[in-house]
């Protein structure tokens, strides 16, 4: 349907690492801006919240792999895992230097904010949701767990919308950053019930050339 | 331009936040709503030629052109500037007491309160245009007539020897040292004394998270964050970040919490 080149499958592992790779340049980008003070005059702030916009990228994106295979027929199911992965990893480093840089470790400060503040709240909680996930992410889990696994992952969802609440509840006016991206996860969300009818649908017209599956 | 004042009394004994800081990280809605749009956005914003309009229960209304205004008895005011976000700067100002603009236009006594009004230029601000606007414009803000008259309180055309950039609220601006920053309104065109509290800008957005008062109080939080302590820009850099705590009325209790005794602070926030 659409004319994305295939991968040839030796190639499939390399382009994988080269995905954690690449998905992890802009945490190491900014942290050397950060430290040579390239990211303005409240570095720790600007560091915190880019982690966390990186953080609903990768999760935007692991949510994308399907209405990509299913609309476009593109199928890059083999790089969801590492997208998925680095999305806690973002959220991790987010959380990092909240807890480390902003709030120097102020433990009592830290439980304050998780237990005083909704968005903080709703924030740990899908970093505590993604733990999970994350450990099951690879295929010991996938067959150790079988049907369970999938339910477990559906937990994405649950982390999509959380983070994208997290995002809209913590800046002073939703504008057009926030918007764009709260307004991907929840298209990516709503797609999701209406998966079945547009595949049963597209299954009744004629066939198409699709992309390798 | 170099502007020269005498100096004051009215001197924080801080270290100055570099003026480098004081004009790159800004928070101006008007010219965008990240903190280095305004410096980005406002090059082509005109401070001049500028009027002020001062009316409403008023003897004398008037409106001051900018020649008039920086004729004022001009003085170097080092102030702290506690942002509602959490983070801090000190500022050498250059200004003259609202009072005495008050004085001249001989308020009436059935008036209560000020109201402010920032300019509204569409082709001047990008931020007052387009599809997404995070503010209705234009920005309005207010006092009670006894803070506008308090002596802190100042009407600003410099900043660290120079008239104020346009990122800064060029050609003049509101600083309130006490009130968190939003209420230190900007590119002002009007001053109108009235008898009712005036609605303010960002009351008006969210009225819950953002009341009239707006006093820096570290003992009231935010609904969303706490006030408890503050980032002071340009201190620490990257590694060694420290808060520091935020003090009562931006540390300027002792001059002004008398304007509030007998009042709920945590009602009137």
């Amino acid at each position: 349907m659409v004319g994305i080149p295939t991968l040839p499958r030796r190639y499939h592992s390399a382009s994988i690492w080269a995905l954690y790779g690449i998905g992890l340049c802009p945490a190491v980008w900014y942290f050397y801006l950060a430290a040579t003070g390239g990211l303005g005059f409240n570095p720790v702030k600007e560091f915190e919240h880019l982690l966390g916009i990186w953080a609903l990228r990768f999760i935007i994106a692991t949510l994308a792999i399907t209405p990509l295979r299913d609309l476009l027929g593109v199928n890059w199911i083999r790089y969801r895992r590492a997208l998925g992965l680095l999305a806690f990893y973002y959220v991790l480093m987010h959380f990092t230097v909240y807890a480390l840089l902003d709030l120097r470790l102020d433990l009592g400060a830290v439980g304050g904010d998780i237990a005083k503040r909704p968005y903080i709240t709703i924030g740990f909680a899908c970093l505590l949701l993604l733990i999970p996930l994350a450990v099951t992410s690879n295929n010991w889990s996938i067959r150790k767990l079988q049907q369970g696994w999938n339910r477990l992952h559906k937990l994405i969802y649950l982390i999509a919308a959380g983070g994208a609440f997290h995002y809209v509840l913590a800046v002073k006016s939703v504008t057009f950053v926030p918007f764009i991206h709260v307004a991907l996860i929840a298209l990516l969300i709503a797609y999701r019930p209406l998966r079945r009818p547009i595949l049963s649908w597209k299954r009744g017209k004629p066939k198409m050339a699709q992309a390798t599956r | 331009a170099p502007l020269t004042a005498s100096p004051s009394a009215f001197k924080v004994d801080e270290p100055l936040t570099p003026k480098e800081a004081v004009t790159t990280y800004n928070n101006f809605y008007e010219f965008g709503v990240n903190k280095e749009d305004p410096s980005q956005n406002a090059g082509a914003f005109k401070p001049t030629p500028w009027s002020v309009k001062v009316e409403g229960m008023v003897g004398k209304p008037k409106e001051f052109g900018l020649d008039e205004l920086m004729k004022m008895q001009l003085e170097e005011r080092t102030y702290r500037l506690r942002c509602v976000e959490g983070w801090s700067m000190v500022i050498p100002w250059i200004g003259f007491p609202l009072s005495a603009l008050l004085d001249q236009v001989e308020p009436l006594g059935s008036a209560k309160y000020v109201a402010f009004e920032t300019v509204v230029r569409p082709e001047e601000m990008p931020g007052q245009s387009g599809f997404f606007q995070p503010l209705s414009w234009p920005y309005i803000e207010g006092l009670r007539l006894d803070e506008a008259r308090h002596p802190l309180t100042i009407l600003a055309v410099g900043l660290y020897g120079e008239t104020l950039p346009n990122q800064n609220g060029a050609p003049i601006r509101l600083v309130v040292p006490w009130k968190y920053g939003f209420k230190s309104i900007k590119s002002i065109v009007k001053i109108s004394l009235v008898e009712k509290q005036p609605e303010t800008t960002w009351k008006n957005a969210n009225a819950r998270e953002y009341g009239f008062y707006s006093n820096v109080n570290p003992a009231v939080d935010h609904p969303r964050w706490s006030q408890a302590t503050e980032q002071r820009i340009g201190e620490g850099g990257f590694f060694g970040a420290a808060r520091r705590p935020t003090l009562p009325f931006n540390g300027y209790a002792d001059q002004v919490a008398s304007l509030y005794s007998g009042m709920d602070l945590k009602a009137n926030y």
